[in-house]
C-alpha cells in the first residue's frame, strides 16, 4: 500500500513538472466544453433568407414582417429576383427562399388556399430540414391567427424544394468534411513528422552537414506526402461517385485543381509546424489537438458556421479546412465554377504563402 | 596552411535556471593529415567545439576555420568538403547498409564505386550484412558503417565525434587501425573520446574538462610534462593498501589503476624506500614498487587536480 | 569481507529466442561480499543473462539462486532482495534528489525512519546537502552516478548489480565510484559489475567473461593473466573476444 502511493506521488510530480502536459490535461477540457457548449446547436439563428414576393400584397408582407421578426432569419432585401435567388444559393449567400405566387391574398380570400414555396439548399441537410420546419411552423402559426378571425379556413400550401440534394443524403456534407479534414491530417501532420523525425535521430545533422540544400530536403519529406494524398482523394471521390451516389456537378479538374491548392496549404502548414518543434512527440500533438480539433469543431464540416457565437465564426476563418469544404461542396454538389469559389481559393493562397514565408524565417540552417 | 583553427571560440547555453558554459575559450590549430584527438569526459564541451566546427552551431565569441574557410561566413563551402560522424552514429535505422551508403554519397554528388576503395578496407566487414537494416547491426558494426558513410565523398577531413563510445574493446582497436591508414592517406582526422587509452594512439591531443583546454601537445610530451616521480604499488590486500597509502603523510594523490596504485609524493625527498618501510610497518606483504612512466590517464587527473584547485 | 556463503548460483543458464541461443547454459558461483566482474563483448549474451538474475527475464532452462531465492519460483523476492544501477536509467531526472530517496527508499519497503536516517546519511556522505533540493537533471553526470550507486544500496540489499556504471565519467569521478564499491564490499554487500574499461576488470576479484553465449573464461585476473601469458586484462580479453563469431 506504501508503495502504491509512493508510486501516486512520483507520477503526480512528474506530471506538475511538465507545463505543457499540464496545459493540455486541464486546459482542453475547458476549451472543449465551452466549444461544444457555445458551437453545438441545431438551432440556427439569423440565417439569410431571400423573399420572392410576386404578390406584393398585405397578407404577404404580414408573413414577411413576421419572418423578420423571429429570429431565426435575416432577410436579405437585395435579392428580389429569381435569377438573382439562384446565383445566391450557388454561392452560398443564402441557404433559403420563400416565393409567393402572384394575387397571393386574392386567392387566399376567394379561394381559400394559395400556394407558397420555399427553397432550400441542401447539401447541407440536416440544416436544410431545420430551416425549412421553421418557415413552415411560421406560415402554420399565421394559418392559425388567420383562421381564428374566420368562419372558412384558409390553407396555405407549402411547396418545399430540396436544392441541390434531393435526397437529403447526408453524404453530400460529409464527404466534403471527411476530405477536408483527411487531406489535412495526412499531409500536415505526417510531414511534419517526417521532417522533426530528422532531428530526432540526429540525421538532420548529417544532412545540414552536406551539399544537400535545405530546402531540397524539405521538398522530398513533401512530395511523397503529396502524392500520398492525392491518391487518398482519387480514393475518396471514386468511392463517393460509385457507392455513395454522389455527383459530380462541376469541373472534375477545378475539383483537382483546388484539392491541389488546398493540399499545398496544408504541407506548408506541415512544414511550419516542423519548424517549431523538435520532437516528432509534440508534432503529432500539435498536430493533432492544434488541427485536428479546430477543423472538426470549426470547419463547418460537424456543425454548421453560422449557428455558432461571433468569436467562434471568426477564429473558424483561419481554419484552412473551412474555405475548402466550402469549395468542394460548390464544385461538386452545387456545380458552381471558379467565379463562384476564387474568393476562397485567394484565402487558401494566401494562407499557404504566409505559411511558407513564416517557415522559411524560421527554418534553422543550423542546429 | 593548418587545416583547422579555433581562436577564443566561447559557446553557452541557456537553460530554463542558469548559463551553461560549454566550451570556454578555446584555441588551438590542427596541421593537415594530422590525427588529433579531443580527450575529455562528458560535459567537457567536445560535441559542442565539433560543432561548431562542422558549422552547425554558431559560437558565442570567437574565430574558427576549416581549411581556410571561415565557419560562419563560408559554412556553405565547407559542408561541401567534410566528413562528419556525430555522436550515436546517425544512420538511418530502416534503410539497410547499402541503401545507407548509397545515400550518403549521392547527397554528396558521388557514388560508391567511385570511392570505393578508401573505404573497401572498412566495407568488406560490412558485405555479409549488406542487406541488413542499419537498426538491426550490433554497436560495432553501426559505428563501422557510419564512418564508411563519412568517407564515401572522399572528404578532406574528417570530423568523428565519440566513434568509440559504447562499443566493446575489440571493435574500438579495430577502428583505431582503420583510422591509422586513413591518415596514411592524407586525411586530417579530428577525433574526441573519453577513453584516455586511445589517446596515445593520436599525433596531437587536446585535453579537455569543463569547457577547458588543459593541455595541448603530442602524448610523449604530455607524458614527458608530468613533473612528478609516479609509482606503482602492489600488494596483497589493494583495497587496505589504498586506505593506507591515502593516510601516508608524504602523499601527494594516490588512485587506483588497475593491477597497481599510482601514487604521487608530496616530498621529492623521499623515495621507493621509505614507502616500502612504511608499507611494511602497515602490514602489507608482497610489495611491488616501481618508478613508472605516467600514462595519459594519469596525466590528466594530474592537470583535472591543479585545475580544480 | 569475504565470505563462503554463495549468493548467486546458476547451473546450466539458458535463454533461447526461437532458435538463437543468446546464453548457453552458463554455470558459476558468487561469494558474498565479493566485487565479481561480469565481462564480454556487445552481443555476447552478457546483458541478456543478467536480465535472468535480477528477475526480470524468465530464462529458457537451467537453475539459478539469487540471494538464497529461486528465479523461476521467487522472482518478486530476488527483485526485493537486490540493487540495480544501469548508465542508461538510474534516476528521475524531474524529480530532486530527496525525492528520488524517498521513492526508491519507498519502494524497496524502508519505513519511514529509517529512509529519513539513511537518506540524511546519504546526503551528507556524498556532499549533496546544498544540491538535496535540486532537480537530479541538472546534476553533473558523475554526482547522479553516484548518488545512483548510494540509492541502490540504500535498503541494504544482498547483491548489488551494476551495468556499465562509469561509461562518459571523468577519470578521477570514475576511482571515486570505485572507491564506494569497495567500500560496499567491505560491508558485506556483494558487487556485481559489468564494465568496458579494462582497468576496472582488475579491480574485481573474479571476473567472467563471455563470449558466444558461453563463459569462456572465469578466475582472478591474476590468473587469467598467468594462464593467458598476458600482460593486462586488456589482452586477455582480446584474445577471448577476437576469436567470437558473433561480431555482427
Amino acid at each position: 500500500m506504501k508503495q502504491l502511493l509512493t508510486f501516486i506521488k512520483k507520477e503526480f510530480r512528474h506530471i506538475l513538472r511538465d507545463t505543457r502536459s499540464l496545459l493540455v490535461l486541464l486546459g482542453l477540457p475547458i476549451v472543449q466544453l465551452l466549444i461544444f457548449g457555445f458551437a453545438i446547436t441545431n438551432e440556427v439563428r439569423n440565417t439569410s433568407i431571400a423573399i420572392l414576393d410576386n404578390s406584393k400584397d398585405e397578407v404577404t408582407q404580414n408573413i414577411i414582417t413576421k419572418i423578420e421578426s423571429s429570429q431565426y432569419f435575416d432577410i436579405d432585401r437585395t435579392i428580389s429576383t429569381s435569377d438573382q435567388i439562384e446565383k445566391a444559393f450557388k454561392t452560398g449567400k443564402i441557404k433559403v427562399a420563400i416565393v409567393f405566387q402572384q394575387n397571393f391574398q386574392e386567392e387566399l380570400l376567394h379561394l381559400n388556399k394559395a400556394q407558397v414555396q420555399i427553397l432550400a439548399d441542401a447539401t447541407d441537410p440536416n440544416q436544410a430540414t431545420t430551416l425549412t420546419n421553421y418557415l413552415s411552423s411560421i406560415l402554420m402559426d399565421y394559418q392559425t391567427e388567420l383562421n381564428q378571425q374566420n368562419k372558412l379556413p384558409f390553407t396555405i400550401n407549402t411547396e418545399m424544394r430540396m436544392l441541390y440534394n434531393p435526397q437529403l443524403k447526408g453524404a453530400y456534407t460529409s464527404v466534403p468534411g471527411v476530405m477536408g479534414m483527411i487531406l489535412l491530417l495526412i499531409s500536415t501532420m505526417m510531414t511534419s513528422i517526417a521532417i522533426v523525425k530528422e532531428k530526432e535521430f540526429g540525421t538532420m545533422e548529417i544532412l545540414l552537414v552536406s551539399p544537400m540544400k535545405p530546402w531540397l530536403v524539405v521538398l522530398s519529406k513533401v512530395i511523397p506526402y503529396f502524392i500520398i494524398s492525392m491518391i487518398n482523394v482519387a480514393s475518396i471521390l471514386i468511392l463517393s461517385v460509385l457507392v455513395l451516389e454522389l455527383p459530380i456537378q462541376g469541373s472534375l479538374l477545378l475539383l483537382i485543381g483546388i484539392t491541389t491548392l488546398y493540399l499545398l496549404c496544408a504541407l506548408s502548414l506541415g512544414i511550419l509546424i516542423s519548424t517549431v518543434t523538435n520532437s516528432q512527440l509534440a508534432a503529432m500533438l500539435i498536430s493533432l489537438l492544434g488541427l485536428m480539433l479546430p477543423v472538426v469543431m470549426l470547419s463547418g464540416y460537424a456543425f454548421p458556421i453560422a449557428n455558432m457565437p461571433t468569436v467562434l465564426q471568426i477564429i473558424s476563418n483561419i481554419v484552412p479546412a473551412k474555405w475548402y469544404i466550402i469549395m468542394v461542396k460548390g464544385v461538386m454538389i452545387k456545380g458552381v465554377g471558379i467565379a463562384g469559389i476564387w474568393k476562397e481559393s485567394l484565402v487558401i493562397l494566401g494562407m499557404t504563402f504566409f505559411f511558407l514565408l513564416v517557415s522559411v524565417k524560421r527554418f534553422k540552417v543550423r542546429l | 596552411m593548418a587545416a583547422i583553427t579555433l581562436e577564443n571560440i566561447v559557446k553557452t547555453y541557456q537553460t530554463k535556471k542558469s548559463v551553461i558554459t560549454a566550451v570556454d575559450d578555446v584555441s588551438f590549430s590542427v596541421e593537415e593529415g594530422e590525427l588529433f584527438g579531443l580527450i575529455g569526459p562528458d560535459g567537457a564541451g567536445k560535441t559542442s567545439l565539433f560543432r561548431v566546427l562542422t558549422t552547425l552551431l554558431l559560437a558565442d565569441k570567437g574565430t574558427a576555420t576549416v581549411l581556410d574557410y571561415d565557419v560562419v561566413k563560408d559554412f556553405e563551402s565547407i559542408r561541401d568538403i567534410v566528413g562528419y560522424m556525430p555522436g550515436r552514429f546517425s544512420l538511418y535505422q530502416d534503410l539497410t547498409v547499402e541503401e545507407n551508403l548509397e545515400f550518403f554519397a549521392t547527397i554528396f554528388n558521388t557514388t560508391i564505386e567511385e570511392n570505393y576503395d578508401l573505404v573497401a578496407d572498412i566495407y568488406k566487414q560490412l558485405e555479409p550484412f549488406k542487406t541488413r537494416r542499419a537498426g538491426k547491426l550490433s554497436g560495432g558494426m553501426k559505428q563501422k558503417l557510419a564512418l564508411s558513410c563519412a568517407l564515401i565523398h572522399k572528404p578532406k577531413i574528417l570530423f568523428l565525434d565519440e566513434p568509440t563510445t559504447g562499443v566493446d574493446p575489440v571493435s574500438r582497436k579495430e577502428f583505431w587501425e582503420m583510422l591509422k591508414r586513413l591518415k596514411a592517406q592524407g586525411i586530417t582526422i579530428l577525433v574526441s573520446t573519453p577513453y584516455m587509452d586511445e589517446a596515445k594512439l593520436c599525433d596531437r591531443i587536446a585535453l579537455m574538462q569543463n569547457g577547458k583546454i588543459l593541455q595541448i601537445n603530442t602524448p610523449q610530451n604530455i607524458v614527458n610534462t608530468y613533473g612528478s616521480n609516479l609509482y606503482a604499488v602492489h600488494s596483497e590486500n589493494m583495497f587496505k593498501l589504498l586506505t593506507d597509502l591515502r593516510a601516508f603523510e608524504k602523499t601527494e594523490s594516490c588512485f587506483a589503476f588497475g593491477e597497481n596504485h599510482h601514487l604521487t609524493l608530496n616530498d621529492e625527498a623521499i623515495g621507493i624506500t621509505e614507502i616500502e618501510t612504511y608499507l611494511k610497518n602497515s602490514g602489507h606483504t608482497q610489495l611491488t614498487i616501481e618508478t613508472i612512466e605516467p600514462g595519459i590517464e594519469d596525466c590528466f587527473m594530474h592537470l583535472m587536480k591543479k585545475n580544480n584547485d | 569481507m569475504i565470505s563462503n556463503e554463495i549468493v548467486i548460483k546458476t547451473d546450466k543458464l539458458t535463454k533461447r529466442f526461437g532458435d538463437f541461443i543468446a546464453v548457453s547454459e552458463i554455470s558459476f558461483e558468487v561469494y558474498k561480499g565479493e566485487i565479481f566482474g561480469f565481462l564480454g563483448a556487445n552481443g555476447a549474451g552478457k546483458t541478456t543473462a543478467m536480465k535472468m538474475l535480477i528477475g526480470i527475464s524468465k530464462p529458457s532452462s537451467g537453475k539459478a539462486q539469487i540471494a538464497g531465492y529461486d528465479v523461476y519460483k521467487q522472482t518478486e523476492l530476488v527483485k526485493k532482495n537486490i540493487g540495480y544501477m544501469s548508465q542508461k536509467f538510474s534516476l528521475y531526472e524531474d524529480l530532486t534528489v530527496k525525492e528520488n530517496i524517498q521513492l526508491f527508499g519507498g519502494i524497496y519497503g524502508l519505513s519511514d525512519s529509517e529512509l529519513e536516517s539513511k537518506g540524511n546519511q546519504l546526503i551528507t556522505k556524498l556532499n549533496l546537502q546544498n544540491e538535496a533540493d535540486k532537480l537530479v537533471g541538472s546534476l553533473p553526470l558523475g554526482w547522479k552516478q553516484k548518488l545512483s550507486f548510494s540509492i541502490a544500496i540504500l535498503h541494504s540489499p544482498k547483491i548489488v548489480f551494476l551495468d556499465e556504471p562509469t561509461g562518459g565519467v571523468d577519470p578521477i569521478t570514475r576511482r571515486q565510484f570505485w572507491d564506494m564499491i569497495y567500500e560496499a564490499s567491505d560491508n558485506g554487500i556483494t558487487v556485481f559489475v559489468t564494465t568496458h574499461y579494462m582497468d576496472e576488470a582488475e579491480y574485481c576479484r573474479r571476473v567472467s567473461i563471455m563470449v558466444d553465449g558461453v563463459i569462456k573464461a572465469l578466475d582472478s585476473p591474476k590468473n587469467l593473466k598467468e594462464q593467458y601469458k598476458a600482460e593486462s586484462m586488456e589482452e586477455v580479453f582480446l584474445m577471448l573476444a577476437r576469436k567470437a563469431q558473433r561480431g555482427e
